[in-house]
């Protein structure tokens, strides 16, 4: 039986609709367009690249009017709609194994059910595969699995993995020159059209100054309260930049908007914005390691929120880029920045690299405790993390918690297992804070 | 009889030389590298996981490949177990359980090649938990450009000798990485002939013998494991031949973490010829001999053979070709009947792979059937059942159905 202790509050009665502010409301507005084009890609003559958002090369494909489709979207997107448990459902009848990753057989079973997107409408197929191959083997095993569905081009892009800790100048030069042979004439032809650098430095100049608006936030969680929750409300932040809009305008205007949010809150002395409006009380400050859960993204966020539990950093919101330790896209080298980026992306990096920036990041934002959340689909982010939180806890002297669950398969989601779990934890560190101010 | 009660036998031509590479096999705390190091003072001895990494570069500086299987099933997992979550397949586990029990004391570092996450991250712990130990990642080539991806891997095998080298190894001499290469040629020549013997005469040798055979060569220096291996073809050849009502099968998904060879005898008592597997495949990864002149590069001779004759396996990226093709052909060339799917739970790349192979088998109507093991799974009479219904249906019908 569990028990609830008297400092933790109780649930009160689950919302539908989460609160939003005005920047989520923009964003809303931003993913909604994408979609409409999307629609009308094959009547507007606008090719279509599926690719994956580790080492995504967004401001390419912008550069040569294309219009990226991300398979993991779409799947984290189905699993909040509660809709992932069918697909994955069906790509197993299909033969696809029960110990895979549930994004795959999401996106083979939404595929096989007709391929709806979130607003309703068909996604386009794809005219070609980007395969990004960045720091996680599934992605070459998922597109080879599309690629017999679709029959259409892949351009493969093989990012070396940090696995000694840098990038070496043969890394960087291996994948600038896949870029130059490969990667971009495969696209050019996909495309129908010439890639004008000129344009991509463009692009770039403006990824770089959206990137710059997204530390800011980022950093934002040093004040206390933390004004942002750099996990679950973090996702959101991460939308537009891991996503289809890095490098244009509206990715600037949105994050130049989230910051003056950010920046407001920290003046009001604000925590986050959580899905029951304004975060109570900011009582433990938490690092993150690893995805959410998506299936039942507001319950699991709420089991934080409504303890006043604000997560100050993540490392999922890092594995579309990884800004805040310096990188900017760099139009004055455009290849040599896209090689940068995809090397440096969170997924590429060793475990005593991981390790070390999330103990970098206890250290920075002035952490309670550090919780792993262990997804079953993730072996990428997974294998090795019980050894990381030992590691974590002897560096930083800051105590760990582990939790399982899955990205988008609802089977393993156990609400109440859960729940006990971060309760025990945020008992543990309440148990520790009031020791140390005796 | 079977042959496996023949190979306990004196009667049996092969059973001294099938003892010994038994031995081999079991040797989970390397007491023949522990030999081998005294032999050779100085000398490094370098473990690698699966599935391949370029064992005559290794040779070619006076090391020792030596192949990490994991702890197959005599192992007690005690330690390896609180690295990993329940749902990490298990050679990552008995790995981790010898070298923490100290049985990989005597390797001096290892490689971790690119074929999964697991095995990918496996690298990064082995650096924090053995700091004193050299742990590389190798990345092998996805693109397969001589100019591309030959390069990157020319260049990556270069950064392995240097940091062996200031370790200890020989410094790089071509000459004596030619003689590598072709003492690993001569190893792969033999072991093709085993292959071809299997082929032909299955009743002559078992895959379980086969097994033993080659696996015993992954803490062998080329040169004696090519000894070992035509020993015992010469040995199997003077075996009288016998009759066996068996379907010719090929396996494949097994390339990583082992199936027990309890499995494997499960397998054939179930009516199974297994005339084609993968097998620890590292060992006959490349497709034919390395080609090396006199006056060629012998690291860029060691790039283009994998890019230009590497297996077709789950971990290595199917570019323009047919997803299955080379399956397709592997099952036509060995005339084999069917195909049985044998990959360890949780093991992505096999498991990932497998509707495509399928798919690719269906088109070809040929039968096939898939079971998952783990290295220590000790209960066989499910699978015993499932692969004597699978011969069963292909022996009377043709195929599965």
């Amino acid at each position: 039986m569990t028990t609830t202790p008297t400092h933790i509050t109780r649930p009160r009665e689950v919302d539908t609709e989460a609160a939003k502010d005005d920047s989520q409301l923009r964003q809303k507005q931003m993913i909604s367009g994408h979609f409409d084009k999307l629609a009308t890609a094959k009547e507007d003559g606008r090719a279509v690249a599926y690719t994956f958002v580790p080492g995504n090369l967004t401001e390419l494909m912008l550069a040569l009017d294309m219009l990226p489709v991300l398979p993991e979207i779409n799947a984290l997107q189905s699993g909040m709609r509660k809709l992932s448990g069918n697909y994955i459902t069906e790509a197993e009848k299909l033969g696809h194994s029960e110990d895979v990753c549930t994004y795959v057989k999401c996106d083979i079973g939404m595929m096989k059910s007709g391929n709806i997107g979130p607003t309703g409408t068909k996604l386009p197929d794809p005219n070609i595969l980007l395969l990004s191959y960045t720091g996680c083997f599934t992605f070459m095993k998922w597109f080879e699995l599309l690629k017999e569905e679709y029959n259409c081009p892949v351009a493969m892009l093989h990012v070396p993995y940090q696995g000694d800790g840098h990038i070496t100048p043969e890394m960087r030069t291996y994948v600038i020159e896949q870029l130059e042979r490969e990667v971009i004439p495969a696209l050019e032809k996909a495309a129908g059209k010439k890639l004008d650098l000129d344009r991509l430095s463009d692009l770039l100049e403006r990824s770089r100054k959206a990137e710059d608006d997204l530390v800011a936030v980022w950093e934002s969680a040093q004040n206390t309260p933390s004004p942002i929750d750099g996990y679950f409300g973090g996702v959101y932040y991460i939308g537009p930049i891991f996503s289809a809009f890095r490098g244009t305008q509206d990715a600037c205007d949105y994050y130049a908007m989230l910051r003056r949010e950010v920046e407001q809150r920290v003046k009001e002395g604000k925590g986050p914005v959580t899905p029951d409006g304004d975060a109570p009380e900011e009582k433990y400050r938490l690092v993150v390691e690893g995805p959410p859960n998506w299936t039942n993204f507001f319950d699991f966020w709420r089991m934080f929120s409504r303890e006043g539990a604000t997560v100050v950093s993540s490392t999922y919101t890092r594995v579309g880029g990884l800004y805040d330790t310096g990188f900017r896209h760099d139009p004055k080298d455009p290849l040599g920045t896209l090689a940068d980026y995809c090397l440096g992306c969170y997924t590429n990096l060793n475990l005593p690299m991981r390790t070390k920036l999330l103990a970098s990041y206890i250290e920075k934002y002035k952490a309670d405790g550090f919780l792993i959340n262990s997804v079953k689909s993730c072996n990428s982010f997974s294998a090795g993390q019980l050894l990381m939180l030992r590691e974590l806890e002897r560096k930083t002297g800051v105590p760990g918690g582990f939790i399982e669950s899955d990205l988008v398969d609802p089977r393993y989601f156990g609400k109440a297992n859960i729940e006990n779990r971060v309760q025990s934890y945020l008992q543990m560190l309440e148990a520790r804070k009031s020791r140390a101010s005796a | 009889m079977t042959h496996h009660e023949a190979e306990n036998t004196t009667n049996d031509p092969a059973s001294a030389v099938l003892e010994r590479a038994r031995h081999f096999v079991d040797d989970l705390t390397l007491t023949e590298v522990v030999r081998w190091k005294k032999d050779h003072p100085g000398q490094l001895a370098v473990g690698y996981m699966p599935i391949y990494v370029p064992r005559p570069m290794l040779e070619g500086i006076g090391c020792l490949p030596v192949a990490m299987f994991g702890g197959g099933d005599q192992v007690d997992i005690i330690k390896g177990d609180s690295f990993y979550q329940s749902y990490i397949c298990h050679i990552p586990r008995s790995t981790l359980e010898l070298a923490l029990n100290g049985s990989l004391d005597s390797l001096d570092g290892v490689l971790f090649p690119s074929i999964c996450d697991v095995i990918r991250n496996l690298s990064g712990m082995w650096q924090m938990l053995f700091p004193e130990k050299y742990a590389s990642y190798v990345d092998l080539p996805q693109n397969f450009d001589p100019e591309l991806g030959g390069k990157f891997y020319v260049n990556d095998m270069a950064r392995i000798l240097r940091d062996l080298t200031a370790r200890g190894a020989w410094k790089y001499d071509a000459d004596k990485m030619r003689a590598a290469i072709a003492a690993e040629n001569s190893r792969r020549a033999a072991l093709k002939e085993l292959d071809t013997l299997r082929v032909k005469e299955p009743f002559r040798v078992r895959a379980s013998e086969a097994y033993l055979v080659a696996r015993a060569g992954g803490l062998l220096e080329a040169a004696a494991h090519e000894k070992l291996v035509r020993e015992f073809v010469a040995a199997a050849k003077q075996r009288a031949p016998r009759v066996y009502d068996n379907v010719r099968v090929l396996v494949r998904g097994s390339f990583c973490e082992q199936p027990p060879l309890g499995l494997i005898k499960t397998l054939e008592a179930a009516g199974c010829d297994i005339v084609d597997d993968d097998f620890q495949l590292g060992l006959r990864y490349i497709d034919g001999d390395i080609e090396c002149g006199p006056s060629d590069d012998p690291m860029r001779a060691i790039a283009t053979a994998f890019l230009r004759r590497g297996q077709a396996t789950a971990s290595r990226y199917i570019a323009d070709e047919e997803k299955g093709a080379a399956l397709v052909q592997s099952v036509r060339q060995v005339e084999a009947e069917g195909v049985i799917f044998a990959a360890a739970s949780f093991c992505d790349p096999a498991l990932l792979d497998q509707p495509m192979l399928e798919a690719a088998l269906d088109r070809a109507k040929i039968p096939h059937t898939s079971l998952k093991f783990a290295e220590n799974t000790g209960q066989f009479q499910v699978i015993r059942e499932q692969a004597g219904a699978f011969s069963d249906a292909v022996k009377l019908w043709g195929s599965a159905a």
